[in-house]
């Protein structure tokens, strides 16, 4: 029994990743309706600026808000000079810009940082907390990080003018742009968050897998998965998607079909959840007018 | 002369310069592997296999407007089936080509079917999973007698038939040809004409297609496997002419390489297929050549500025350029 605790533990802690990059992709999904296949690469692009700032010196807490400031700003900014231009034309031209941003951020860390697999700090103390075996304290840490930038996401969206001028502007771009909303800078704005979640879920997630340029690729697959599972359009949904994918994850990893095919349950997930409920558990459902 | 007979010869001279052009293709293309080096030969045969796989990806997205994120897939069946049936059944090559095409024509559209309730982004997701899938599974150890597991299979490079004059690169490239001209002949029948009327319908206006009597189930479905049959086919001759499939030659970059030569070229024409298959085999090298630290950060900024020039694929920037000359010309 025990073994199995431990398999939900790490799965927890794995799902709280998940859930984090999910959440990332919803934001950009209710902001601009678009799913940005670069977020798990703009993310690790991320982690790695925090790793040399770490490297030269500065206190984990201090590079930890630098990296949130300069990715909050470097997604603002890729959205103002690279997608803007883009952004009258087709959906599928859109994409491969998307899938260009996605193979210069891991050709450049490549580049800039080599191949090598480097240890990224965790800010967690290493003994146990709180007499949880089964969780390691990085694993809670980063669980508890995850549900503060949902909580503060939250309110962003809900209590505060820029929140509401943010969905406004998604919603209905016309309408939002007859009440004076710049609709374009609520566009960079959401990109911009984005990355700095993205950013935030890089650096808890390093200490786990390592760091290096591919270390996203499999989770950008779970947290598609996750996001769905919850639904697209909701952020808790991600949440809570986040976490039951990676439980379920590790559990089938464990007891059913091994380590291998163990991407494989993204697909069946994926496909599973849009085949019986295609809005996820707390999406909405579109009903379309004819 | 009036009106009308100007018209007819400015037809008749637009007709003679399009079989002019035709005829200058046919040459060329005849000629071509004996001026280039063999090496040269095998880039351009590559160039026309994922030609045909960008075929299946234009019908498929650009024609009826389901988003494929996962063909990827379809060829490595396609390539697999073929170097199963060549290593351990001892199949001629060319007999392998319609053994890929049933298989793969099966998998599209049995993974069609479920495809049917997603659209749009939900569709690149799920077939983005499936592309990320495959090589795990062919790596999967159970089936390691079958597929040769990490290692993967090597085929034997066929020789030239009938004593023909020609290297084996150099008929690999006339036998990939000619099944490329009846392949693309035989898409541009079925999309030029009251089928591709009806998946042009549906990508459209779902809706009013319904109302007009098209059965949209069978016919997404339908595109969906003739689709994967096309990419299966290009798979076969793929692993043909490389002599080799392993797992991890089938990653979720080749899907993407696909849909991004795809939209390149110019996803809703025929021709753009042949630019698409020319981007993947060729720009790839350009970029290392370029800079042999990132390459691939090269070919990122070569993907943006395509679609920063020509948002709509190379076809619609030259249709653009072509009616901007003969404008310039008439005056």
């Amino acid at each position: 029994m025990n073994i199995f605790w431990e398999q939900v533990g790490s799965g927890l802690v794995t799902g709280g990743i998940y859930a984090s990059v999910a959440l990332a992709l919803v934001m950009i999904y209710q902001a601009t309706h678009q799913v940005n296949f670069a977020q798990g690469e703009m993310a690790m692009f991320s982690t790695y600026i925090a790793w040399s700032m770490i490297h030269a010196g500065l206190p984990y807490w201090v590079a930890f808000v630098l990296t949130v400031l300069i990715s909050f700003v470097g997604g603002v900014v890729i959205e103002r000079v690279i997608i803007r231009p883009v952004e009258n034309a087709p959906v599928l031209s859109v994409v491969v810009v998307f899938i260009g941003l996605l193979v210069i951020f891991n050709s450049l860390a490549g580049w800039i940082y080599t191949y090598t697999i480097k240890s990224f700090p965790s800010p967690f103390p290493s003994q146990p907390l709180f007499g949880f075996r089964y969780v390691s304290p990085h694993g809670i840490g980063a669980i508890g990080v995850t549900l503060v930038v949902l909580v503060l996401l939250y309110a962003f969206f809900r209590f505060t003018p820029l929140g509401l001028a943010m969905r406004a502007a998604a919603q209905n771009p016309a309408s939002a742009r007859l009440v004076g909303i710049r609709v374009g800078w609520m566009l960079a704005l959401g990109w911009g968050l984005a990355a700095a979640v993205g950013a935030v879920a890089g650096m808890m997630v390093a200490p786990i897998v390592y760091l290096d340029p591919n270390m996203m690729s499999g989770v950008l697959l779970y947290a598609f998965a996750a996001a769905l599972l919850g639904g697209i359009d909701s952020p808790g949904g991600a949440v809570l998607g986040g976490f039951i994918v990676g439980v379920l994850e590790n559990l089938v990893g464990a007891y059913v079909i091994g380590n291998d095919l163990k991407l494989s349950l993204a697909l069946v997930l994926i496909v599973g959840v849009l085949i019986v409920k295609p809005a996820g558990l707390f999406g909405k459902t579109l009903v379309t007018r004819v | 002369m009036d009106a009308n007979t100007t018209a007819i010869a400015t037809r008749a001279r637009f007709l003679n310069a399009r079989l002019a052009g035709w005829v200058a293709l046919a040459v060329l293309s005849c000629a071509l592997p004996f001026v280039i080096s063999s090496y040269h030969t095998f880039q351009v045969t590559m160039v026309l296999v994922y030609a045909i796989a960008l075929l299946g990806l234009n019908m498929l997205t650009g024609y009826n407007g389901q988003i494929s994120l996962g063909h990827g897939a379809f060829y490595a069946l396609g390539a697999y089936t073929a170097a199963i049936l060549m290593n351990s059944l001892n199949v001629p090559y060319w007999a392998t080509l319609p053994a890929s095409a049933g298989v793969c024509l099966v998998a599209g559209f049995l993974f069609g079917l479920p495809a049917l309730r997603l659209e749009g982004l939900y569709l690149a997701l799920a077939t983005f999973a499936l592309g990320v899938t495959m090589p795990p599974l062919l790596k999967y150890k159970a089936l390691d007698a079958v597929t040769g597991g990490v290692q993967g299979i090597v085929i034997i490079k066929p020789d030239p038939p009938f004593g023909l004059p020609v290297n084996q690169d150099q008929w690999l490239y006339f036998f990939t040809l000619v099944i490329a001209i009846v392949l693309f002949l035989l898409a541009r029948n079925l999309l030029h004409g009251r089928v591709g009327r009806a998946l042009i319908a549906i990508r459209d206006q779902p809706i009013a297609a319904e109302a007009m009597g098209v059965n949209s189930a069978i016919y997404k479905s339908l595109t969906f496997g003739v689709s994967a049959m096309y990419t299966g086919i290009a798979g076969a001759l793929g692993a043909i002419a490389v002599q080799f499939v392993a797992p991890d030659s089938f990653d979720i970059f080749l899907s993407i390489s696909f849909l991004v030569g795809s939209v390149i070229g110019g996803i809703s024409s025929i021709a753009g297929a042949v630019f698409g298959g020319a981007f993947i085999v060729f720009i790839p090298n350009i970029a290392s050549q370029i800079s042999k630290a990132a390459p691939w950060a090269i070919y990122g900024v070569f993907l943006i500025g395509f679609m920063y020039l020509m948002p709509g694929g190379v076809v619609a920037f030259l249709r653009i350029a072509l009616a901007w000359a003969t404008r310039r010309f008439r005056k």
